[in-house]
């Protein structure tokens, strides 16, 4: 076995254990070194802390399987003659060392920089400092120190934090590195609406203060300013103090020197991220500030590892920002000389420069500010021609048919090196929406500003982009859910011959009998209705391999009782069920026949159990820890909680099964976090997480509401169910419907808390009609001797089981036989 | 077939009012499992209840429909649609269920098997 050490463990440090477990990296023992007391987060995103305060949700996923993360733990020196690393525990073996220990925020050689109230900007831990101090009290005016891209982050921060706010820069315009001073004056005026005082062409020549903190900034040109915290983004330095004690070589401006495969000068050590001065041709040992060269690193040296090839092409540096609110946007090269187009719109603050050769063929870069609606465009048009004339790409909602004249060479993603031909071969083999590109091409999985042109390419490879359902209607789900609502249709006919052409299929036959049962409530079986379901649907139960059925019974909250559990254990033994305990705390029992579930259920029903929906689009199960009552550690009833909430929305059919968990306390045992809806204890109150996902492809939960009271998070999970059941489209997940949603998780709640559609009240008194009016539908049928009727083997011999099925027994349990292997082709679609 | 000693011979199933519109039924004759079908407009098909690729007894329990002009069946396990009228699995190449002969007689619902 090899063994892999990592030193730091960041964003890109994350990316690279990814990329290596990705690779089927066996054979190798991988250990991680981190600094800080927490797994990487997203520091892109640092600031959307100041928006909860919850630093799990930066949290991005953890170490894959098997790797060792020893945090709190710094490699403090590398012994490259015997391959091994210090650590504060002792010496750690390599046979390969990957030193991704990224940046420190950098602060002057200014008087002052060391009071208390001073701060910088670049960990969890530094943003909660700042956070206590702001919020300590008193404490009034801030001065931000630099107005580059975290500067501006930063001043956002103090003012979230109700701190009157001044940013500090010295080059004579705000963002010096990606904007020029027509851009820059844009910016100053939209930050400044925001009333964040800026000051241009000023330095700061110290601080002044005590050790109750710092009182005042002076300036260079004689002036000050009284201010109680300062925070200083001035800028970042590579974490390169353990080259010199090893004998690697630094870059000129710091930094471990790599080569294009991101190795060092020893063959054993590498270096990716912000710690690495990348060396390509002539260029002497560059260090890149962004997350996107970061990653393409990792992949390289995820590669390089598992015996691959690849290297490194020229980071692409361009960026696209949302900073106080207003969207910035670089990229290219847009200070080269060479012919420029500058649109300055006063009156709208909008600011935009494109910057050609001077043969006016070729894009060399450009800045947008105000309006970056045509960067993905524009970043993918770089180096080549421009799509449309240039005035027209700039013209406000530019976007339409120019976008899909880029040339194929095109990079869509500079991430991961995708074209625009990669993309569209994609779309041409089959992939018809985001998600499936992302996995095809891996486009849009890093930082993820290439979505909207990914959009826009299936739009126009003309693949099925069209929303429709099928063959037979060429509505959306959402768009037939409210042809349903507004025309009060009741039933499949009424619709297809209305609005649809033909007899229907396996795909739209299901997805309208769930929003006819949705709109309309009652029993799913009657009329013409029973037609439309699956198979599951119809006989209330989940068809297995060999046509038999699996039982579910409902199993509120986890919690049952012994006697309840007897009859379980009695109806498995006497219809010789096989039994398994499921994931959302029930009990599955197995190999029934078609004929067998009424008597099965009959029993059951009269134990007082009911259905299950295990066999539906619908809510499955809200599990549960023991919470409060019985555990040490919780602090509400998360049981209670759950019986209320899975007895609450039992029965209620959507685009897709629906699964939650309630935790007692953050512990989080019930494992909220990877359900559509989530609750987890707080001291206060509970915290509602919202669009989590396991499953194919798994998804942590949003934090949506903090500290609320069981009503307000009852009203807002009936809101939130509702809106999903009536605008996501057919078999789309909580987690895919907030991730295509336009806005994300803002205009869910823009909708569903703040009521900006105006839709509120229709939501709840649809839950409403729906908590009215739920009935078991197992006891519905059993009631109903026509509706039993269709439980039958065969109609011409009714009691005559199934003479193909057969069972064999394997620990102490029948299973089905294991007769001729049958053909597997996967599912059709 | 070129030998004369088949005999076709129409076995009763149920009465034509037993079947749902697009809702499948099995039935038993001779051994042999059959899923019949009554189609929206009142059409009649019979084909074997043998899902060919999953192995399992089961195309009764499809969701019936159309892909263009043929009236279809979605197995209920993976969902490959076949026409009703010739078996042939239109999702898969290659792949077919046996169709048999199928009449309304009267109130009654009568399918022929063959057998020698």
């Amino acid at each position: 076995m090899k063994r892999l050490v990592v030193a730091g463990y960041g964003m890109v440090a994350q990316r690279f254990l990814e990329a290596f477990a990705e690779r089927a990296a066996d054979g190798w023992s991988v250990t991680v070194l981190a600094e800080e007391d927490r797994p990487a987060y997203d520091r892109v995103r640092l600031s959307a802390w100041f928006d909860d305060y919850d630093a799990g949700a930066l949290h991005l996923g953890g170490a894959p399987h098997g790797v060792a993360v020893r945090l709190n733990e710094a490699v403090t020196g590398i012994d490259r003659a015997r391959r091994v690393v210090h650590s504060a525990s002792g010496e750690t073996p390599y046979d390969a060392l990957v030193l991704a220990t990224g940046s420190r925020a950098f602060v002057p050689p200014i008087a002052g920089a060391d009071l208390p109230g001073v701060f910088v900007y670049r960990t969890l831990d530094d943003l909660a400092a700042l956070k206590d101090w702001a919020t300590a009290g008193g404490r009034r005016i801030g001065a931000v120190l630099g107005g580059g891209l975290l500067g501006l982050e930063a001043a956002n921060a103090l003012k979230l934090l109700g701190i009157t706010t001044h940013v500090v820069e010295f080059a004579p315009r705000l963002m010096p590195l990606q904007v020029d001073e027509g851009g820059g004056a844009v910016l100053k005026r939209h930050i400044e609406a925001l009333g964040v005082a800026v000051h241009t062409g000023r330095g700061c020549a110290g601080l002044e203060g005590d050790a109750g903190g710092v009182r005042r900034m002076l300036f260079n040109d004689g002036g000050s300013l009284d201010v109680d915290v300062v925070v200083v983004a001035a800028g970042i330095r590579p974490r390169d103090e353990l080259a010199e004690p090893s004998g690697l070589v630094r870059g000129p401006r710091g930094g471990f020197t790599v080569d294009a495969a991101c190795a060092t000068a020893d063959p054993a050590v590498w270096a990716i991220g912000e710690c690495a001065a990348l060396s390509l041709d002539e260029t002497d040992g560059v260090c890149y500030g962004l997350v996107a060269p970061g990653y393409a690193m990792a992949e390289v040296v995820a590669d390089r590892l598992t015996g691959g090839e690849a290297t490194m092409a020229r980071p692409d540096t361009s960026t696209k920002l949302k900073l106080l609110g207003v969207d910035v946007a670089s990229f290219g090269a847009p200070f080269a000389d060479g012919l420029d187009v500058v649109v300055t719109d006063q009156v709208t603050g909008v600011y935009a420069k494109l910057l050609l050769t001077d043969d006016a063929k070729t894009l060399l870069g450009g800045i947008l500010v105000g309006d970056a609606s045509a960067y993905p465009t524009l970043r993918a048009s770089l180096g080549g021609p421009l799509p449309a004339p240039p005035l027209a790409l700039l013209a406000p909602a530019g976007d339409g048919s120019a976008k899909a004249e880029l040339p194929g060479t095109a990079q869509v993603c500079s991430c991961h090196a995708v074209t625009k031909d990669h993309v569209t071969d994609a779309i041409a083999g089959g992939c018809t929406d985001v998600p499936g590109l992302k996995a095809c091409t891996k486009a849009g999985t890093g930082c993820g500003s290439c979505i909207p042109l990914l959009k826009q390419l299936l739009a126009a490879g003309g693949v099925v982009q069209s929303k429709a359902l099928c063959e037979h209607f060429t509505y959306s789900r959402q768009e037939l859910f409210d042809i349903i609502r507004v025309r009060n249709i009741r039933s499949f006919t009424e619709l297809v011959t209305a609005h649809g052409t033909g007899r229907g299929c396996d795909i739209c036959k299901p997805a309208i009998a769930s929003i006819l049962a949705a709109v309309n409530n009652g029993y799913i079986l009657d009329g013409e209705e029973a037609a439309l379901q699956d198979t599951n649907d119809h006989f209330l139960a989940n068809i297995q391999r060999d046509g038999t059925y699996s039982v579910v019974p409902r199993i509120p909250g986890g919690e049952i009782t012994p006697e309840k559990l007897i009859v379980i254990g009695e109806v498995a033994r006497d219809f010789g069920l096989y039994t398994k305990i499921t994931g959302g705390q029930r009990i599955d029992l197995f190999g029934a026949r078609v004929e067998q579930l009424p008597q099965i259920w009959h029993r059951l029903v009269d134990a007082g159990f009911e259905s299950g929906h295990a066999y539906g689009k619908a809510l499955r199960t809200v599990k549960s820890c023991v919470g409060e009552t019985w555990c040490r550690y919780g602090v509400q009833d998360s049981v209670g909680l759950a019986i209320e909430l899975e007895l609450r929305y039992r029965g209620l059919r959507a685009p897709h099964k629906l699964k939650s968990a309630v935790s007692g306390c953050a512990r989080e045992c019930a494992e909220a976090r990877s359900k559509d809806f989530g609750i987890i204890a707080t001291e206060k109150g509970w915290n509602l997480y919202v669009a989590g996902n396991g499953g194919f492809r798994p998804r942590h939960a949003d934090l949506f509401l903090t500290d609320v009271t069981t009503e307000e998070l009852i009203r807002t999970i009936d809101r939130f169910l509702m809106y999903y059941v009536r605008t996501a489209d057919r078999l789309q997940r909580t987690a895919a419907w907030l991730e295509a949603m336009e806005g994300g998780l803002d205009h869910l709640r823009a909708v569903i808390v703040d009521d900006a559609l105006g839709l509120c009240e229709e939501l709840d008194a649809q839950m409403a009609r729906h908590v009215g009016s739920y009935a078991d539908e197992w006891q519905a049928t059993l009631q109903d001797p026509q509706r039993l009727a269709r439980f039958v083997s065969f109609v011409n011999a009714p009691g005559t089981p199934d003479p193909d099925i057969s069972f064999e027994v394997e620990r102490g349990q029948k299973i089905p036989a294991r007769g001729p292997v049958p053909v597997t082709l996967g599912g059709a679609r | 077939m070129t030998t004369a000693t088949m005999t076709v011979t129409w076995t009763a199933i149920c009465s034509y009012a037993r079947l749902e519109a697009e809702r499948g039924v099995a039935a038993l004759v001779d051994g042999v499992q059959i899923a019949i079908f009554r189609t929206f407009s009142g059409e009649l098909h019979a084909i074997s209840n043998r899902d060919p690729i999953a192995g399992a007894q089961v195309m009764s329990r499809g969701i019936v429909g159309t892909r263009g002009d043929a009236p279809t069946v979605a197995s209920p396990l993976h969902k490959q649609v076949y026409d009703l009228r010739t078996g042939e699995c239109l999702d898969v190449s290659g792949v077919a269920v046996p169709t048999y002969p199928i009449r309304r007689n009267g109130d009654v619902v009568e399918v022929a098997v063959e057998r020698p």
